[in-house]
């Protein structure tokens, strides 16, 4: 007999927390992703990069940060694979019900998020640990220039091409899991779940245009 | 009207099985699927060949016996009701219909259309039932219950164990019905003495025997006869989730 570690709901469950955890992590994201916008000199921006890479609180945070990655991928990853095996012979007749429909690609979605994470990691935060940053001096001091390091990626237009399309899926990705993790931390109210549904599609769009607005402004200024 | 029904074939649980295609004619639009069914089964009888076998029983859209996924949907086009109360009206004609068993690990085809639902039992056994002596019947309304709690109650007891959630659901769970089953005693006094056992012991059943897990698709709500709501699978978790962070453990 094979003995269930965790029970389904359970992994659901933290599937939904590490999701909406990360969800915070966009927001801050795109936060200071904007003052690249907003701030020709790129000053505010470095200052921020610079913020975030040494304030202590934030370095612990990352490690927290990133272990809400691994479990959410590795719990999808594991969900996925029973999910599959739940049905081992699959219908002729493609399933025609209605239904949530990025709940469809999730894993899809998920998968190519995943390969843009990796790759926007090695341009971003390895350079930014190991140094091949060139620095820039303001008035108000010396910092990395990691505002330039943005700009020049977003001057290449195959690169803008892929930010773009990643960030769409992670759009898809957001449309469902939003909503979703609600659902599987057992809140579903007559009220309040049509307003969490229409906040997260909202939400969703405006994010996904918020991230998808800046390669867009620079490649094209 | 005239229809070509592209039917799985499988003799036996180990037979490999196979879509056949048959011609049926003169099918009038005002009988069911089912008696659709039958008259093809009568010429295959004529005819000396083996006949289509399916779930039935009641045909009034009550037991949940009769199953068919049909053309991609579990109970056929129609939505909020069984097979056996669809009628051919829903198609067109010279249409072919694909017709296939539920496909879900926990749900073996037994012959042709027919698959074995026990699975279900088996979550019911782990605990989906009310261990008191029940004496006589006692006088309505003893214990009082609130309206509301009454109607959402009665709503998840609607369920009557057909297994289209698992057949609609792309993941092939069982969340639907355990969800139902859960909730329909979770909301009644009667149920919460063992509420959060039973909830622990259905889902540790439902997941031993290889049902998917829940991504919130809602296909299972909407290809429901019973239009069970999946508000109950939320209350299933959310009851989950108490039992295994409250619920004191045994020693
Ligand atoms: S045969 Fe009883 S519900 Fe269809």
């Amino acid at each position: 007999m094979t003995k269930v570690m965790y029970a389904s709901i359970t992994k659901k469950i933290v599937m939904s927390l590490m999701g909406l955890f990360l969800i915070t992590f966009l927001v801050v994201h795109l936060s200071l992703n904007l003052l690249i916008l907003f701030d020709k000199s790129l000053l505010k921006f470095n200052q921020a990069a610079h913020f975030m890479a040494t304030n202590p609180v934030i370095q612990l945070f990352q490690w927290v940060l990133f272990l809400g990655f691994v479990i959410h991928i590795i719990l999808g990853v594991v969900l996925q694979i029973q999910n599959w095996m739940a049905r081992p012979i699959r219908y002729e007749r493609k399933g025609s019900s209605e239904l949530s429909y990025f709940s469809k690609f999730m894993i899809h979605t998920g998968a190519i998020v995943l390969i843009f994470l990796v790759i926007h990691f090695a341009n971003f935060f390895i350079k930014a640990k190991t140094g091949h940053i060139d620095e820039i001096t303001y008035d108000q001091g010396t910092y990395e220039n990691m505002g330039q390091l943005v700009v020049t990626l977003f001057k290449d237009g195959w690169y803008v091409a892929f930010y773009v399309v990643a960030l769409l899926l992670l759009g898809f990705h957001l449309e469902h899991g939003f909503q979703s993790a609600f659902q599987s931390l057992g809140l579903n109210h007559t009220k309040y779940t049509p307003v969490i549904k229409a906040f997260g599609t909202v939400f969703t769009i405006v994010l996904t245009l918020g991230f998808i607005a800046i390669p867009l402004v620079i490649y094209f200024s | 009207m005239d229809l070509t029904l592209k039917i799985w074939r499988q003799a036996s649980a180990n037979d490999k099985g196979r879509f056949v295609s048959y011609k049926v004619n003169n099918v009038s639009a005002d009988s069911s699927f089912l008696e659709m069914l039958d008259v093809l089964n009568e010429d295959l009888v004529i005819k000396g060949e083996d006949p289509v076998a399916f779930d039935h029983d009641c045909r009034e859209g009550i037991c949940g016996a009769c199953s068919l996924y049909i053309n991609g949907r579990p109970h056929g086009p129609d939505r909020g009701i069984t097979t056996c109360q669809m009628h051919m009206r829903h198609f067109k004609d010279g249409e072919t219909i694909t017709i296939e068993p539920w496909r879900a690990k926990p749900f073996p085809v037994i012959k042709d259309l027919m698959v074995d639902r026990s699975a279900f039992d088996k979550i019911i056994q782990a605990g989906g039932f009310i261990s008191v002596r029940t004496g006589g019947v006692p006088d309505a309304n003893a214990i009082p219950i609130p309206k509301r709690d009454a109607d959402l109650a009665m709503d998840a007891a609607a369920c009557i164990g057909c297994g289209a959630c698992v057949a609609a659901c792309k993941n092939a769970s069982a969340m639907l019905f355990v969800a139902a089953k859960v909730s329909q005693f979770a909301l009644l006094p009667q149920g919460r003495v063992e509420a959060k056992e039973r909830v622990q012991k259905m889902v540790a059943k439902m997941d031993e025997l290889g049902f998917g897990n829940c991504t919130n698709t809602y296909a299972c709500e909407a290809e429901c006869p019973k239009e069970i709501s999946v508000a109950n699978i939320a209350r299933m978790n959310r009851e989950f989730l108490v039992a295994k962070v409250a619920a004191p453990k045994d020693k």
